[in-house]
């Protein structure tokens, strides 16, 4: 089937199989490979991008659910090469990944959390991030810059 | 992992899904959010012919007051379930389960209609409806029936719904009785529940201790009767068949089931 999904603002349209799942669509049609597929079982949460807005995990949507509707990948974040978005530089300054396979989705899903709660407690944070898995258990620099940036972003 | 071939259908009505699906026969199923049909799919657990995707009915998405009931849209997602003011007020039972289901991505996605008809006996909403007493509103070819929480779910992943039938609204009576807990334990956070307790005044119903969700009679009996928490809990596991499997054995969920009942009396007595 034919299926055209505004990624990062763009349009990319693409005829595949109705089976096709939108993280597949993303990296081999969109050729945004920065979303990862860790452990395709809606368990780990490295392949989470923002569908109209909201955090879902992409191994477990159909692109064609996703047929006509927006979606944000890490790549769309940043406004420009060298203007990270606030989480983005969060991460980075409080050193929130090791060996990086889980940032994609982590930054995804606190970029979703801080939009529906803008100033979270650190419980809230943990909650938030609970559909994410970091295998080298960097938790607390994770958790430390989400509420890194969600401060960051009050005090503008 | 992706799943077996199938044809994708999107319904822009309820009309034109009901007439998809007797199109499509034994082997079509109705999609909303996914979030339980598609990991089935993709360990090909559950390979339909045909899928139909219901999930664009924006119709079905609401949460409002009529006539002493909450009314909720079949593809409410519990997203959606857990922030509405409406809910957190009137039937907080419902809203907080609904906030504890998966992960936050998880219910970005996943709708009320669409787990209480995959009715899987680990999940939640199901316990809560049936706590709550609710009335599942089901659209056939053959018109529109009331379906009693009570009757819904038939066996394991099993429900009353006909073949055809699309579940679009569940109807909540305003509870009685304000005291309600809903209680789950988990190995880890995005886990099922080993064993799950909602209580909503003197009803208790549990999940994952049988091949359906059930109503604990015996606590409720003996809560009627004038039994204190603890009493009443020492009744839980009667008349159930929970699962011994890799997380749990029965009789651990035994176990789990007579404490989780007795803090969910208690947090719904504090409540009350």
């Amino acid at each position: 089937m034919e299926v055209t999904v505004t990624v990062n603002g763009s349009q990319v349209a693409a005829d595949v199989a109705d089976r096709t799942l939108l993280v597949h669509f993303l990296r081999e049609r969109a050729n945004l490979t920065a979303t990862k597929v860790g452990c395709d079982t809606s368990s780990c949460g490295a392949c989470t991008v923002l569908l109209d807005g909201q955090s879902v995990k992409s191994c477990t949507v159909l692109a064609a659910q996703a047929d006509g509707r927006s979606v944000t990948t890490v790549e769309g974040l940043a406004a420009g090469p060298d203007e990270f978005h606030a989480v983005q530089r969060a991460f980075q300054a409080e050193h929130g990944l090791q060996c990086g396979f889980c940032t994609p989705g982590m930054v995804m899903a606190a970029v979703s959390l801080l939009n529906e709660n803008a100033a979270p407690t650190e419980e809230e944070v943990r909650s938030g991030l609970e559909g994410n898995l970091c295998r080298c258990t960097g938790y607390h620099n994770i958790v430390r810059a989400v509420l890194a940036a969600a401060a960051e972003r009050v005090a503008q | 992992m992706i799943p077996a071939s199938f044809t994708y259908k999107r319904a822009q009505s309820v009309d034109e899904a009901l007439d998809l699906m007797a199109a499509g026969g034994d082997e079509a199923k109705y999609l909303a959010g996914g979030q339980s049909l598609l990991p089935l799919m993709k360990l090909r657990l559950a390979v339909p012919e045909t899928l139909i995707d219901v999930g664009r009915l924006g119709g079905l998405s609401y949460v409002r007051d009529e006539d002493g009931h909450i009314c909720v849209g079949a593809l409410t997602s519990h997203h959606d379930l857990a922030t509405s003011e409406l809910l957190r007020r009137d039937v907080p039972l419902m809203a907080h389960a609904a906030g504890q289901v998966g992960d936050p991505q998880i219910r970005h996605r996943g709708t009320i209609g669409g787990s209480l008809a995959h009715a899987d006996p680990a999940a939640d909403l199901p316990a809560v409806v049936l706590a709550l007493d609710a009335t599942m509103i089901a659209q056939g070819p053959a018109g529109t029936r009331e379906i009693a929480a009570r009757d819904f779910f038939t066996d394991f992943f099993e429900t009353a719904l006909r073949p055809g039938e699309l579940l679009t609204e569940i109807r909540v009576p305003k509870p009685a009785q304000a005291g309600w807990s809903f209680q789950k334990f988990t190995k880890r956070a995005i886990d099922w529940a080993i064993v799950g307790v909602a209580v909503q005044g003197g009803n208790v119903a549990l999940v994952n201790m049988a091949q359906t969700p059930v109503r604990a009679g015996m606590v409720e009996q003996a809560l009627s009767a004038g039994a204190d928490p603890a009493a009443a809990a020492a009744h839980a596991a009667e008349a159930t068949n929970p699962a011994d499997d890799l997380n749990a054995t029965t009789g651990y969920r035994k176990h789990l089931a007579e404490v989780l009942v007795r803090r969910a009396i208690e947090e719904a007595r504090g409540r009350g």
